[in-house]
C-alpha cells in the first residue's frame, strides 16, 4: 500500500470538512423550519464517507442510508442540488421527489440514501454483479450501520456477495446505536466484523474516527474488490454528535453527554487536522481557510436553494414509470 | 407461415422459449434465481438454458429471496436487464422490501434519474394441493404499488410474448404465471414476438354480459360461457392479459354493448381486483349498467390443502355460470 500523496490527504480533510459545513448548516436550516420532513445528519463520522469514497471513481457504485447526505457529499454531491432537495425544490437532485431520505446522483454512482434500514447491501450486491458482468474492475460499496447489520437483507447480501466472488466492500459505520439502541442492546457481540468469517469473507475492524486509518483499510479492501478476490465487511468504530434525527446532542435520555463528549474529543476532523499539521501537509491558517472558504460554498448553496422554484403540481405523475 | 402458426407449445415450453428469446436478444439480459440454473427451474421453465448460456447468465441463487430481488435491483439501476425469479408467489413475503419500496420507487424517488428494467417472474395460483404458503394469488399485492407492471398470461402464446414484451420494457414487471397452466397447450410462433403490455384480449364475443378476467380463469370463463350459451346467453369474454396498467377502456366499450358485467378471479375476493374493476365500471359506465357489477373470487380463506376443501374452495366454470345466471336473472 502506497502512502497517500498531500494532495490525496487533502482532499480527504476537505471531503470531511464539506460534510460537517453542510450538516451543520443543514441542521440549522431544519430547526429554523426551513427544510421539512426527517434529518439525519452524519456529524461524528465524517471520516468513514471521506476516507472511502476518496478511493472510487463516478463508475464505482455506492448504496448509503438514512443518513446519507455525508455519503453523497463524499461522493462529489453539490451542495446547491443537495440542499435544493432537501427543501423540495424543482431543482434538486430529485426534483423534489425524494428529500433528504432518498437523496441520489446516479451520474455520481450514488445509488440513494434509504429510508429502509439494512435495504442497500442486496442493492450493492447487484451493482456488483452490473459491473462483473460487464468485466470492468469497478467495485460497489454498501454502508449501513450496527443496527442494519441485524436485518436479514444483510445476511443474505454478505452471502451472496462472498459465495459470487463479487466486487463489494460491506462498510459497517458502528456508531453504536441502532436508532435508540445502544448496541449491546440489539446485539451479542462488539464487532460486527466478527459476522465476517461466518460468511467467508475477511473482516476488518477500524478505528472511524481516524480518517487516515479508514483510508487504508478502505484501500486493501477496495484493491482486493478490484483484483477479483471478493468482498471485506469493514467496520467503522464511530460515533454521532447528533441525535437519531435532528440536531440535539445533548440532554437525551438514551446516552450520556459524558460519553458525547469523550467521543467529542475525538473529533475526527480535529484529529486529521493536527495529523496534517505533524506531517507539515496543512498549516492551522490553510485549514481556517478551507473551512471558511466551504461554508461560503455552502451559504451559496442555501441562496440556490432558496431561490429555487417548488415543483410544479403538475410533475406530480411524472417518473412513476419510465 | 401457415404450419409455423399451427405450432403448439405447453405453457411452460412457452416460458422456455420466451426466456431463451430474451437471452438471445439482449446481451445485458440473465436469468437468476432459485434452482433456475442446475435444475431447469422448479416447475422445468428455464429447462436447457444453463448449458446453452452458461452460469453467468443463468445464475442459481441462495434461497435468499431479498438478497435475489435486490440483485435485480441494483444490476438493473447499474444498466442491466435482469430476469429474476421467484419461484412461487407467496415467497414474496420474504422480499417485500426490496420489491415495494426499492424496486417499484427508486426511478421516482431519484426524479426519473434512475431508470429498472427489470423482469420478475414469479407462479402463482392453487389446484395442486400445495396448500396455504405455495397456491395464492396475490397479484393485487402488486397492483397497488406504483412503479410496478404486471402480467398475469392465460395461455401458451401470452406466456412468451408477454415475458419478451416485459424484459424489453424499461419499467419492472411483473409476469404471474400460473401453475396450473404449465401443461396446457396452444398456438405458439417460433419467431420473437410481443404481447403488448396493457392491452386486453377480447377471446370471446357475446352481447348478454361481460366476464373480465385473466390468467387461469380465461379458461375456465370460456367453458362457463359456452355452458351459458347453451341457454342461448352469450357472454363477451375479455382476458385482461395487463392488471397493471389496466385496459379499462376494452371493459368500459365492452359493458357498454352488455349492460352487464361480472369480474372473475381466483384470488380473494374481498380486497382483489375485482372491487377495483367494479368500481371504475360503475364510475365511468354507470348509466349503462341494467345490474350491479358483480365478483367471482376465492372466499375469505387461507388456501386449504385436501382436495376436497380446495376444490370449494376455487372459483371454477360451475361458479362462473351461477353468478352470470343470476346476473342476467335467468
Amino acid at each position: 500500500m502506497s502512502t497517500p500523496s498531500d494532495d490525496v490527504l487533502l482532499d480527504i480533510h476537505r471531503r470531511m470538512v464539506r460534510i460537517r459545513t453542510f450538516e451543520t448548516e443543514a441542521g440549522r436550516m431544519a430547526e429554523a423550519g426551513k427544510i421539512p420532513g426527517a434529518l439525519h445528519l452524519y456529524v461524528g463520522e465524517e471520516a468513514v464517507a471521506a476516507g472511502v469514497m476518496v478511493h472510487l471513481s463516478n463508475e464505482d457504485w455506492i448504496t448509503s442510508t438514512h443518513r446519507g447526505h455525508g455519503h453523497l457529499i463524499a461522493k462529489g454531491g453539490e451542495f446547491d442540488r443537495m440542499f435544493a432537495e432537501l427543501f423540495g425544490r424543482a431543482t434538486g437532485y430529485c426534483r423534489g421527489k425524494g428529500g433528504s431520505m432518498h437523496i441520489s446522483n446516479m451520474d455520481l454512482g450514488m445509488l440513494g440514501a434509504n429510508g429502509i434500514v439494512g435495504a442497500g447491501p442486496p442493492i450493492a450486491v447487484g451493482a456488483a454483479f452490473s459491473t462483473k458482468y460487464r468485466k470492468t474492475d469497478r467495485v460497489a460499496v454498501t454502508f449501513f450501520g450496527d443496527g442494519a447489520s441485524n436485518e436479514g437483507s444483510f445476511h443474505e447480501a454478505a452471502n451472496m456477495a462472498a459465495l459470487y466472488k463479487l466486487p463489494v466492500i460491506f462498510v459497517c459505520e458502528n456508531n453504536g446505536y441502532g436508532e435508540y439502541t445502544p448496541q449491546a442492546k440489539h446485539q451479542a457481540i462488539v464487532d460486527v466484523a466478527d459476522r465476517a468469517s461466518g460468511y467467508g469473507m475477511p473482516g476488518v475492524v477500524v478505528d472511524g474516527m481516524d480518517a487516515m486509518a479508514v483510508y487504508e483499510a478502505a484501500d486493501a479492501a477496495i484493491e482486493r474488490a478490484r483484483a477479483g478476490d471478493g468482498p471485506t465487511l469493514l467496520e467503522c468504530k464511530t460515533y454521532r454528535f447528533f441525535d437519531h434525527v435532528g440536531v440535539r446532542g445533548m440532554g437525551l435520555t438514551y446516552r450520556t453527554d459524558e460519553e458525547l463528549a469523550e467521543w467529542q474529543k475525538r473529533d475526527p476532523i480535529h484529529l486529521f487536522e493536527a495529523r496534517l499539521a505533524e506531517l507539515g501537509v496543512l498549516s492551522k491558517d490553510d485549514a481556517v481557510a478551507i473551512h471558511e472558504e466551504v461554508l461560503a460554498e455552502v451559504r451559496a448553496g442555501i441562496e440556490f436553494a432558496e431561490a429555487s422554484p417548488t415543483p410544479d403540481p403538475d410533475t406530480l405523475l411524472d417518473d412513476v414509470y419510465a | 407461415m401457415a404450419e409455423a402458426e399451427q405450432r403448439e407449445l405447453t405453457y411452460v415450453d412457452a416460458i422456455i422459449e420466451g426466456a431463451r428469446t430474451i437471452l438471445l436478444e439482449q446481451d445485458n439480459a440473465f436469468i437468476a434465481g432459485e434452482d433456475v440454473g442446475g435444475a431447469g427451474g422448479v416447475f422445468g421453465s428455464y429447462r436447457g438454458l444453463l448449458e446453452e448460456f452458461g452460469p453467468e447468465r443463468v445464475v442459481d441463487t441462495p434461497i435468499s429471496e431479498e438478497g435475489i430481488v435486490g440483485l435485480g435491483v441494483g444490476a438493473a439501476a447499474t444498466g442491466l436487464r435482469p430476469v429474476i425469479d421467484i419461484m412461487f408467489m407467496d415467497f414474496m413475503g420474504e422480499c417485500m422490501d426490496e420489491i415495494a419500496n426499492q424496486m417499484a420507487k427508486m426511478r421516482y424517488m431519484f426524479g426519473g434519474s434512475a431508470k429498472l428494467p427489470v423482469t420478475v417472474v414469479t407462479m402463482s395460483g392453487g389446484g395442486r394441493n400445495l396448500a396455504a404458503q405455495h397456491s395464492q394469488s396475490l397479484e393485487a399485492w402488486l397492483c397497488h404499488l406504483p412503479g410496478l407492471k404486471v402480467v398475469a398470461p392465460s395461455t401458451p402464446y401470452d406466456a412468451k410474448g408477454l415475458l419478451i414484451a416485459a424484459s424489453r420494457d424499461d419499467n419492472p414487471v411483473f409476469t404471474v404465471m400460473n401453475k396450473m397452466s404449465l401443461a396446457n397447450r396452444g398456438a405458439v410462433p417460433e419467431e420473437s414476438y410481443e404481447v403488448p403490455i396493457g392491452k386486453a384480449n377480447v377471446v370471446r364475443e357475446g352481447e348478454d354480459l361481460t366476464i373480465i378476467t385473466y390468467s387461469r380463469m380465461v379458461s375456465e370463463s370460456l367453458t362457463a360461457a359456452e355452458a351459458l350459451a347453451q341457454d342461448g346467453v352469450e357472454a363477451e369474454v375479455i382476458d385482461l392479459r395487463s392488471l397493471q396498467p389496466m385496459d379499462t377502456d376494452t371493459v368500459i366499450e365492452s359493458v357498454a354493448k352488455t349492460h352487464r358485467a361480472v369480474v372473475v378471479h381466483e384470488a380473494v375476493r374481498f380486497g382483489g381486483l375485482g372491487g377495483e374493476i367494479a368500481s371504475q365500471i360503475q364510475e365511468l359506465a354507470f348509466d349503462e349498467l341494467d345490474a350491479p357489477v358483480s365478483r367471482v373470487g376465492a372466499p375469505f380463506s387461507p388456501v386449504p390443502f385436501s382436495a376436497v376443501l380446495e376444490q370449494t374452495y376455487l372459483p371454477n366454470a360451475d361458479k362462473i355460470v351461477a353468478e352470470s345466471r343470476s346476473l342476467i336473472g335467468a
